[in-house]
């Protein structure tokens, strides 16, 4: 066999999400401590491809990524066609944690970027004990909404090039074409909508909710790092101060010539910034 | 002279972009500081800028900043909140305004033309 063949495995499983079934796609490398990654909002899990080829990373962890429904390979639940989709706090969990349990994953680190920055919050505060530790890339409890989104789903305008217009600008100038575009081409390939009804959770007015959610986190139980992207205006470095500072232990890192996608806009970079946090984590727990 | 001033060869000398804006026809205002300038796009390509000022001339829609957030978004290296018009406005110093439908449906040319200036310092 003369191609080269990457590691990465992707499945299918079936869960009830929502009180639905959902066939669920899945794709995982590597052995040990296992780390779900979270895909950005109107994107999958393609996202992680880089790091799950990334030995350093492989020969310590078991990288898993899923397409949420709706997205890339998960097809949405059966009546989607009726209904206008919305993602909620409490759905996202729900996947997360079924997507979990349904592997048996003992004490997983999660990791999510953008939209899957902001779960990781509420998740640390619901399930902390549950979980090793929480990365959130692009995270902060709330940020301000500078696009009307409804154009994003919008008969006069092409879906999949506005989504990608949409974002483009949050690329780093220094990430490499190849992998620029490579991320565009995730965002302009979602389904009618889901970009919009991913950002209806993202940019959501809940700060008294997530705010309580901050309070609720315990670092010593599930330790809380947050890395940004200097170049991200989305979620900037700010938001992501604004929401370390209170969590009580949470270390923040702004990453330099970085934009909102730093695992797949410039996966080179990213490693420089996330191998030093995953040695952190699976470094023997200090006791007491 | 303004490095606004240079859009049309800018725009017209980049096949794929002209390309990219073929759907659009539009008359669109762009405004550097006190200095406005109506561009009309047919097919993707710049037909005319003219600068202003203007009487009673109508226009889909404009885009509006200082010359220093221009300065900014045209640096070959743009800094944080500065790599596209969209940040710009994010930031509360550009204002689009008018009908944003031919905007928002080819607003990957769009915003690639606004950055063309970017090249004359060796950006892209």
């Amino acid at each position: 066999m003369s191609a080269e063949i990457e590691s990465v495995v992707g499945r299918y499983m079936h869960l009830r999400l929502g009180a639905r079934p959902c066939r669920v796609y899945f794709e995982e490398a590597g052995k040990g401590i296992p780390l779900v990654c979270l895909h950005t909002a109107g994107s999958d899990t393609r996202q992680y491809r880089h790091l799950m080829v990334d030995p350093e990373v492989t020969e310590h962890y078991r990288v898993l990524a899923f397409d949420l429904p709706w997205h890339g390979k998960s097809t949405p639940p059966p009546g989607w066609h009726e209904e206008e989709y919305r993602l909620t706090t409490e759905a996202y969990i729900e996947a997360i944690m079924a997507f979990c349990r349904a592997l048996d994953l003992e004490k997983p680190v999660v990791m999510g970027c953008s939209m899957g920055g902001r779960i990781i919050l509420p998740l640390a505060a619901q399930h902390g004990k549950e979980l090793r530790a929480v990365i959130g890339l692009e995270s902060a409890y709330q940020v301000q909404p500078w696009f009307d989104n409804t154009w994003l789903h919008h008969p006069d305008v092409h879906g999949g090039e506005i989504a990608a217009a949409r974002v483009s600008g949050l690329i780093a100038p220094q990430s490499p074409e190849e992998t620029r575009w490579d991320t565009l081409w995730g965002y302009m390939q979602s389904g009618p909508g889901v970009f919009k009804g991913d950002l209806y959770f993202y940019f959501q007015r809940a700060e008294s909710e997530f705010l309580n959610y901050l309070a609720h986190i315990d670092t010593k139980v599930c330790p809380v790092y947050l890395l940004t992207g200097e170049y991200d205006y989305s979620c900037t470095p700010e938001d992501t101060r604004q929401t370390g500072a209170r969590i009580a232990g949470a270390e923040i890192t702004i990453m330099k010539e970085m934009g909102h996608f730093p695992m797949s806009e410039n996966p080179v970079a990213f490693r420089r910034y996330i191998l030093p946090v995953l040695e952190k984590i699976r470094a023997p727990q200090k006791t007491g | 002279m303004n490095m606004i001033e240079k859009l049309p060869e800018l725009v017209n000398g980049d096949e794929r972009l002209v390309w990219r804006g073929r759907f659009l026809t539009v008359d669109f205002l762009i405004q550097v500081g006190d200095d406005s300038y109506l561009v009309s796009i047919q097919s993707g390509r710049i037909t005319s800028m003219e600068r202003g000022p203007f009487y009673m001339r109508p226009w889909r829609f404009a885009v509006r900043a200082p010359a220093e957030s221009w300065e900014k978004l045209w640096e070959p290296v743009p800094r944080p909140g500065y790599t596209d018009i969209l940040g710009v406005m994010k930031r509360g110093e550009a204002r689009i305004e008018g009908d944003l439908q031919p905007l928002i449906a080819n607003l990957r040319y769009i915003k690639e033309i606004l950055a063309t200036p970017r090249r004359l310092k060796g950006g892209r």
